[in-house]
Order: structure tokens, then C-alpha cells, then sequence
């Protein structure tokens, strides 16, 4: 195969591809922290809809967050979609988002769950229990996540690692409520009764405590939803031999509630596309969608009104804590500094 | 003009110098815009990060540094032990199922280090199917026995050197097999065992291929991210992301990038000591093929499990099980989608393994011709992308797109109220220019082997009869070192393959790969449902790898 015949070859395609971009008339462009297959048929059910085209990229939220940054008022994308509120926040102090009023969001968006100037909506709420192995734990027995510190959990707990932004904002929830330093011991505490070194994502804590590696984890709702579904038998009985606990209710320790997150939404400042862009997050919104969330993925849907899927159900309602989100942004930093002193790799 | 080019073309006229000095710009103007996004990302250190810099080092630092330098030296020692015992096997034993072993050794370089990682701890994980049946055969608990953690930075280091093997092996044995057969039987009737054939003969002689793989693998292995990362081992790659992002510090991530340099730059300076007595050459070009020593007895079931055990364990194993869950998977993952992702990763590969191979001719000949001390550092300077993480490098490549860019739109606003937008930003070609900062070494090097390998005599005759430079790489040297192109070709198409983290970040709207597609299923844990994506890559690499297998052994002098 000589170099000359490859490129007759090659060049070819390349020089279509490269022309081929985003060109329909009615579209609108999504960076999305949230995996395609997580997104993409609820765009689809909008492209039906609407005859709007969504252009989709998909990645991290802060490489995507950074691709913003650096493309500034060119920016093609319009809207910036992430898996927690934290970036959301990041993204709005780096100057990248832009307000959006809408009487049909702030309507059905619980206020707690949206920023109060319309930076950004929450479209789906992620809450992070605790996880206990029915026949090594007794309920009784758990309470609060302060009480994790407890020794009587030593070489017992799973949890993954705190380069994971889920537990950077549970530990950005504790700070906001206690402060640096008493949130560093519990820290301290709660690390030395770790059962093994933080790996593997939430699924991976529920399979090691089934299995017999640690008696209680704290996870994602959502994977346990997963793999409570899953068509792989080994995943749902794993998840079958834990059941959900929900920590800080009223009546355990200050009562504030589960912390939760959200996967949510904001308009960039350099959107071209702003009404579909509009009418696609408030189709995120909708009945249909909302249902979407809590049927496939075991989310929390933003709104009271919708129906959740029969697992989440058997959960049972909850307090949710009802901390400003914003601050699970603001302190993110401070958060993984406290965990690299404690130890929490 | 200057006198350093008069070392190996006499530059005779001033047309001559005008010539030279063109190529000498043109490869130093290249290796300027390959180094780009690694300056953009330097440009950072100069930001203050006084304080986030002393909690790192008075927290992690450390454990970055003691980790980085284990996770090298295990799988330094891993890929030479695997690489080199493979080679000489291979190459001067006869046994059954040689031939066979010759190009299947090559397999593992298919399988992106992300993939096997994860591929092995679902098999051996204390929730996977290895440990949960020996815990039914026995009625053991947890704690009750011991079982290697996959998870650990001892696992890495087998993962790392069980993909990354076939760089030495690839190399080292491209070197045994042009050894002249002389040098060899010279040695041995001079009364020296094979072993002692080996240890002093081919081995030193062999020794510049050697670093050359083990460089190659050990810049692959400071680039990781996917495996460390899933493993949980803390090391410069990992942090550089938790500083950046968890730390919102891009000054201290530069920092650590910077770090992380260094290691490199004692990696060049290593590959180049081992070349110190640069250019030797076969002084005869009388080649007879090795008559290969036949194993007996003890020596056959060695040398096959040396053989089979990279084998095994490097492809079959991990391919067997992604094969396992695709079966189960596939039926939901398998449509016209997952054509065109397959189509996005060829496309992506072929045309960036060709731009890789054009500059890496392109430089490694200017070299050649003209090579200065400014050049030779800008040829060094233009490979070192290869060592840089992806992310870092991706992050590189869009800070000065978008900003060349957005002041072009400005401009045009300004001068003509047209808004030209992003030219560069989000396209194909942003992310091709980002793959060739991250592979040219790759090409860099194969075609600098190649040339090496070329005695300067033949330019002299060739230019004596009249050819130009430019005639000369054409007609003279590029055929003879067809091996060696090809061989760039398909290497730097193999890692494009397997790449993801600047495919993750650049890719423009709506366009999916199949690394890209394997991953999102994988970080979600799902990896049945990644299975089919995976091994999609795992095939599409396949084929490229067995050609190389062909090109090498065909390369022995003597055979046409």
C-alpha cells in the first residue's frame, strides 16, 4: 500500500467531513456532562416534536466548561448541560452563562433547585445515601453521616474517591453546615473506617458490599436504581442485598435532611439559538420528560407532580437537604483540599 | 550562510543554501506549532500558585512523585523482560507455532490500556466471577483469604506493561532480524553460547532499538490516564486533573505538567545516550538467513510459554471476556449508529496517521540534511507531545485556536463587520492537529530508525548523479525504507484508535467515536454494554497490527 494511494483515498472523506457541520435552519447546540445515551432520546422526543435539530457534544463538564471559556462570544454552543450544581455555579462565575426568565420554568422548578437569578435550572435531583447490607446492618443502627465517623464502623465503610465531584459536593454540604475544621475531623474519622483504599464508581461500592468487602457504602440513588433493573442477574442480586437509608431525617442529629444534587441546565451567554434553546429546556421540563428521568434512570424528577418509577417508590419519601446549591459550587475547592488532609484519596 | 550543514551535504552553490535553509525554517516553523499547545499549557506556570502548591506538597506531592516513578520502573522492567525475551525467542528459535506467535505477539498493542484495565477487574475483582467462585468452592469470607488487588498500583504495572510490551518487542526484533547473521555466527565460533551470543552480541548491539521501544512505552505509560485513574492510583496524570478541576488551579496544574516534563526530558536524554555511538552500520551487506536453533526437551515448553504468556494475558484473556459481553450486549448496541462510529474512527486514524507520517518524513529528513544543533532540538522538542496526557494536550490545542480565532472574527468585525466565527475551533481539524502534537513522536522515531539505517554514502552517490534533496527522499530513501513508513502508518493509526481524553474534549457536534462510545458505557460502570465498542477497536487495530507483523519480517535484508 503505498503512501500516495492511501491518500487518494483519505483526502476525499476528510474534505467532506470537515465541510459537513451543523447547517439546519431550526437548531440548537448542547454541550452535555450527562452521557449521550442518558440524553439523547429525550432530544430525539424533542426533534419530533419541534423540528428542532439538537447538535449534541458530549464530555466532562469541565472540559466542556473550559471549551466555553476559551471560545468565549463565538461559542456555536447554546446551552450547557451538567450532572451537578456545583459546575453550574463554576460556570456562571466564569462569566460563560447568561440569565433566562421564564415563567414556565420558574413555575415548575421548585426554587431551591434553580438559581435565583435564572443562571441556571435543575432538571433532575440526585440524592446520595447511605446503603446498608440487610442481613449485616440493622437500620436502627445508622443515623446520620456524622455518625459515620463513629469507630464502631471501622474497616466497614465503602466509598469511592474523593476526586469524584459527588463526594466533593457532599463534603462542600458539611462545610457549609459546620464549617472547615469540625467537617476535618469528621473527615479524619470517617477515612479510618474506610474497609478498603477508594476505587471504583458507585455501582462498584454496592457489588463490594454485597459481596461481603464492607457492611455500608454512600451512593448515587440512581446506580442502585440501575442495578436494581439490570438485565444482569449478578448486578440486581447485589443490589438486592442492600437496602437504602436515609440519614439526617428529622429527629437524627440536626434534621436537615439527605444531601442531594442536581443535573441541571443554563443558557451561555453566547447562545445563537437562545428561543429553541429555551423551548428545549423547558421541554426538559415537562410531564413527559420529568417521567423520562425517574423511569430510566432512577432520578428524582424536579418536579412534586411527576411520578417516580416503582423502585424509587419502594424507597420511600425523604427529607431532602435544603442547602442553597450554589454553595456546593462555591465550596468545591476547599472541599478536596479538607479531603487530601484527611487522607481521602 | 552557516557551516554546521556542510557536515554531510557539501553545500556547494548559493542556490543550495537557499534550499537548506528553506527546509531548516520549514522544520523549525513545524516543530513551533507542534509545541504550541504544550507552551500554551507552560505559559501558566508563571501564574502565582504559591499556596495551592504548598498544600499539594504537604499533602499528595509526594505520592504523585513516589507513584509516578514505581508505576515507570515496573512497567520499564515488565515491557523490557516481555519485549526483548519475546524477540530473541522468535526470532533465532524454531518451534511450533512460531509463525504464528511472530505477528500474534503484536495483539496486545491493540487493546487501549483503559480497556484492559477495566476488562480485568471485572474478572478479577473481588465481586467478579474469578474470586466469587473460588468464595463458593471454598465457603471462604472476606478476609479469610489473600487475593492480589487488582485495583493497586501492582496492577497497573502488569496492565501497562501487558499492552505496552509489543513497543519493545516490535522494535527489538526489527533490530535481531537485521543483524547481520556474521556478526552472530562470528560469535558463536568463537566458541560463545547462544545465551552468552545473546548477552554480548545482539543484545548490545540490538540496544539503541531497545530504548527506543522502552522509551515509547514508558511516554505512553507517564501519559495514562484511564488506567490509573480507574485503578486509584494517585500519580502526576491524576493529579494534574484534580488540580486543575478539583482545585480550579490551571497555574498548579501547570506545575505539575511541567513536573512531569522532566521526567520526559531524562527520558530523551536516556534514548539519546544509548545512541551516543550514533551512527554505525552494518559493514557488510552480506546477509545469510539465521538458521534458527531448534528447542528440545526442556528448552520447548520455555520457550513456547514465553510466548504464550504476554499472549494469553495480553490479548486472549481480556479480548475472550469482551468477546463474552459483547455477545451478551450486542444486540442493543450493534446498528447503523455503531457503523458510523466505527467509520469516525477509521477516518480519524487513517488521515491523522498520514499527517503524522508526512511531518515525521518531513522533519526527520531535514535532520537528516541539515541538522543543527537548533534543529535537532526542534525535532526533539516537536516528539515530546507523546509523554503530555491528553487532556493537557487537547486543552493546549483549544486556549490558542480559540483565541486565533476569536481575534481573526474581531478583526473582521472591526474592518469589515463580518463575523467570521470559529474557523478552527470545534473541527475535525483542531482535533487531527491535536492527535499529531500527541503522535508525531511516534512517526518521529520509526522514520529516524529507518534513515539511520541508511548509510550517508547512498545520499552522497545519489546526489553525485544529480538528484535534488527532495529526489533523493523520494526515489532513493523512501523506498528503501518502505518497512519502516509503513510501520509509522500503522502505529500512530493504532493510537489514534485507541485514544480518547483530546477525542473527548475536541470532537465537534454530533460526532462519536468508538473510544468515545466504549467509555461513556465504561465510566458509567457498564462494561457489558462497552463490551462491543471495545472490541470494535480491538479489530479495527488487528488488521494494521498484522500488516506491521508482515512488513517486519519481510525487512530482514535479503528477503525482497
Amino acid at each position: 500500500m503505498s503512501v500516495m494511494s492511501l491518500s487518494r483515498w483519505i483526502l476525499p472523506f476528510l474534505s467532506v467531513l470537515l465541510l459537513a457541520g451543523p447547517a439546519a435552519a431550526a437548531e440548537v447546540n448542547l454541550y452535555s456532562a450527562r452521557q449521550e445515551n442518558l440524553i439523547k432520546p429525550l432530544l430525539d422526543r424533542f426533534t419530533e416534536q419541534t423540528g428542532i435539530e439538537v447538535n449534541l457534544v458530549t464530555g466532562k463538564a469541565d472540559a466542556l466548561l473550559q471549551r466555553l471559556r476559551s471560545e468565549g462570544r463565538n461559542s456555536p454552543a447554546d446551552l450547557l448541560l451538567t450532572t451537578d450544581a456545583g459546575r453550574l455555579h463554576r460556570a456562571r462565575e466564569a462569566g460563560v452563562l447568561a440569565p433566562v426568565e421564564s415563567g414556565t420554568l420558574s413555575e415548575r422548578i421548585p426554587a431551591r433547585y434553580r438559581d435565583p437569578e435564572g443562571y441556571w435550572f435543575g432538571l433532575s435531583v440526585r440524592a446520595r445515601p447511605i446503603v446498608y447490607v440487610t442481613d449485616r446492618v440493622k437500620p436502627a443502627e445508622l443515623s446520620t453521616y456524622e455518625a459515620l465517623a463513629d469507630p464502631k464502623w471501622k474497616g466497614r465503610v465503602c466509598i469511592r474517591s474523593s476526586s469524584n465531584i459527588y463526594n466533593q459536593s457532599l463534603v462542600a454540604s458539611m462545610i457549609a453546615h459546620h464549617g472547615v475544621e469540625a467537617t476535618e475531623a469528621w473527615a479524619r474519622d470517617f477515612v479510618a473506617n474506610f474497609a478498603r483504599p477508594p476505587i471504583g464508581g458507585d455501582r462498584d461500592q454496592v457489588l463490594a458490599a454485597a459481596a461481603g468487602q464492607c457492611d455500608i457504602a454512600v451512593v448515587n440513588t440512581y446506580y442502585l436504581g440501575v442495578m436494581l433493573n439490570e438485565d444482569d442477574p449478578e448486578q440486581r442480586e447485589a443490589a438486592g442485598r442492600v437496602a437504602v437509608f436515609w440519614p439526617n431525617q428529622e429527629g437524627s442529629g440536626d434534621g436537615r435532611g439527605t444531601h442531594v444534587n442536581v443535573s441541571g441546565i443554563g443558557l451561555t451567554a453566547a447562545a445563537g439559538n437562545r428561543d429553541n434553546a429555551v423551548r428545549l429546556m423547558e421541554f426538559l421540563t415537562s410531564d413527559e420528560s420529568q417521567a423520562w428521568y425517574a423511569q430510566v434512570n432512577h432520578e428524582y424528577p424536579v418536579r412534586d407532580s411527576v411520578p417516580v418509577s416503582d423502585t424509587l417508590a419502594a424507597w420511600g419519601e425523604f427529607k431532602a437537604d435544603d442547602l442553597d446549591l450554589h454553595l456546593l459550587g462555591k465550596y468545591n475547592a476547599e472541599a478536596v483540599r479538607l479531603m487530601d488532609r484527611a487522607g481521602w484519596k | 550562510m552557516n557551516s554546521t550543514t556542510t557536515q554531510t551535504v557539501p553545500a556547494t552553490s548559493s542556490r543550495q543554501h537557499w534550499l537548506s535553509s528553506g527546509w531548516r525554517a520549514g522544520v523549525l516553523l513545524v516543530a513551533l506549532i507542534v509545541a504550541l499547545p504544550v507552551l500554551t499549557v507552560f505559559s501558566f506556570v508563571f501564574e502565582p500558585a504559591g499556596e495551592v502548591w504548598r498544600h499539594l506538597a504537604a499533602t499528595v506531592l509526594q505520592d504523585y512523585v513516589v507513584n509516578s516513578l514505581l508505576l515507570m520502573l515496573g512497567v520499564g522492567a515488565g515491557t523490557l523482560l516481555l519485549g526483548v525475551s519475546t524477540a530473541w525467542v522468535t526470532t533465532t528459535c524454531e518451534f511450533p507455532g512460531r509463525r504464528v506467535f511472530e505477528w500474534a505477539l503484536l495483539l496486545p498493542m491493540a487493546i487501549p490500556a483503559y480497556i484492559i484495565a477495566y476488562t480485568y477487574t471485572g474478572l478479577l475483582d473481588f465481586a467478579g466471577p474469578v474470586q466469587t467462585g473460588l468464595r463458593e468452592l471454598t465457603g471462604w469470607g472476606y478476609g479469610d483469604y489473600w487475593f492480589p488487588q487488582i485495583r493497586s498500583l501492582g496492577g497497573a504495572v502488569v496492565m501497562l506493561s501487558l499492552v505496552l510490551y509489543p513497543y519493545v518487542y516490535l522494535l527489538t526484533r526489527a533490530a535481531f532480524l537485521e543483524q547481520s547473521v556474521c556478526v552472530l555466527e562470528v560469535s558463536r565460533t568463537l566458541g560463545a553460547s547462544p545465551w552468552r551470543t545473546f548477552s554480548r552480541v545482539a543484545l548490545p548491539l540490538a540496544r539503541p532499538a531497545v530504548i527506543t521501544g522502552l522509551s515509547l512505552a514508558l511516554m505512553e505509560t507517564l501519559a495514562d490516564y484511564g488506567t490509573v485513574q480507574y485503578f486509584g492510583v494517585d500519580t502526576f496524570t491524576t493529579g494534574i486533573f484534580r488540580t486543575w478541576f478539583g482545585l480550579g488551579d490551571p497555574g498548579a496544574a501547570a506545575q505539575l505538567s511541567a513536573l512531569l516534563m522532566s521526567f520526559v526530558f531524562v527520558l530523551i536524554l536516556l534514548e539519546r545516550w544509548s545512541r551516543r555511538q550514533a551512527r554505525y552500520h552494518h559493514t557488510t551487506s552480506r546477509y545469510r538467513s539465521l538458521p534458527r536453533h531448534r528447542l528440545r526437551g526442556w528448552q520447548l515448553p520455555v520457550g513456547v510459554l514465553v510466548c504464550l504468556v504476554p499472549l494469553l494475558f495480553g490479548f486472549l484473556v481480556p479480548a475472550g471476556q469482551l468477546l463474552a459481553w459483547a455477545l451478551r450486549t450486542a444486540p442493543e448496541m450493534l446498528g447503523v449508529e455503531f457503523l458510523q462510529l466505527t467509520w469516525h474512527s477509521l477516518i480519524l486514524a487513517g488521515s491523522a496517521a498520514l499527517i503524522a507520517l508526512l511531518l515525521g518524513l518531513f522533519m526527520a529528513y531535514g535532520k537528516r540534511l541539515h541538522g543543527n544543533w537548533l534543529v535537532q532540538g526542534a525535532v526533539r522538542i516537536a516528539g515530546m507531545g507523546y509523554a503530555v496526557p491528553g487532556t493537557v494536550i487537547a486543552v493546549g490545542v483549544m486556549i490558542p485556536f480559540a483565541a486565533f480565532d476569536n481575534t481573526l472574527d474581531g478583526w473582521m468585525r472591526a474592518q469589515f463587520g463580518v463575523s467570521t466565527g470559529l474557523l478552527l475551533s470545534g473541527t475535525l481539524a483542531a482535533l487531527l492537529f491535536a492527535y499529531t502534537v500527541r503522535f508525531l513522536a511516534v512517526s518521529l522515531q520509526t522514520v529516524e530508525a529507518g534513515l539511520g539505517k541508511i548509510r550517508l554514502s547512498m545520499d552522497d552517490a545519489a546526489r553525485s548523479m544529480g538528484y535534488r534533496p527532495g529526489e533523493v527522499l523520494r526515489r532513493v530513501h523512501m523506498p528503501i525504507m518502505r518497512g519502516s513508513l509503513l510501520t509509522a502508518v500503522l502505529l500512530v493509526f493504532v493510537d489514534v484508535l485507541k485514544e480518547l481524553p483530546a477525542t473527548l474534549i475536541l470532537r465537534p457536534f454530533n460526532f462519536n467515536t468508538l473510544a468515545v462510545r466504549a467509555y461513556e458505557l465504561a465510566s458509567d460502570e457498564r462494561l457489558a454494554d462497552a463490551a462491543s465498542a471495545s472490541l470494535a477497536i480491538v479489530l479495527a487495530g488487528i488488521i494494521p497490527v498484522i500488516l506491521l507483523s508482515r512488513s517486519i519480517a519481510h525487512s530482514r535484508p535479503g528477503h525482497a
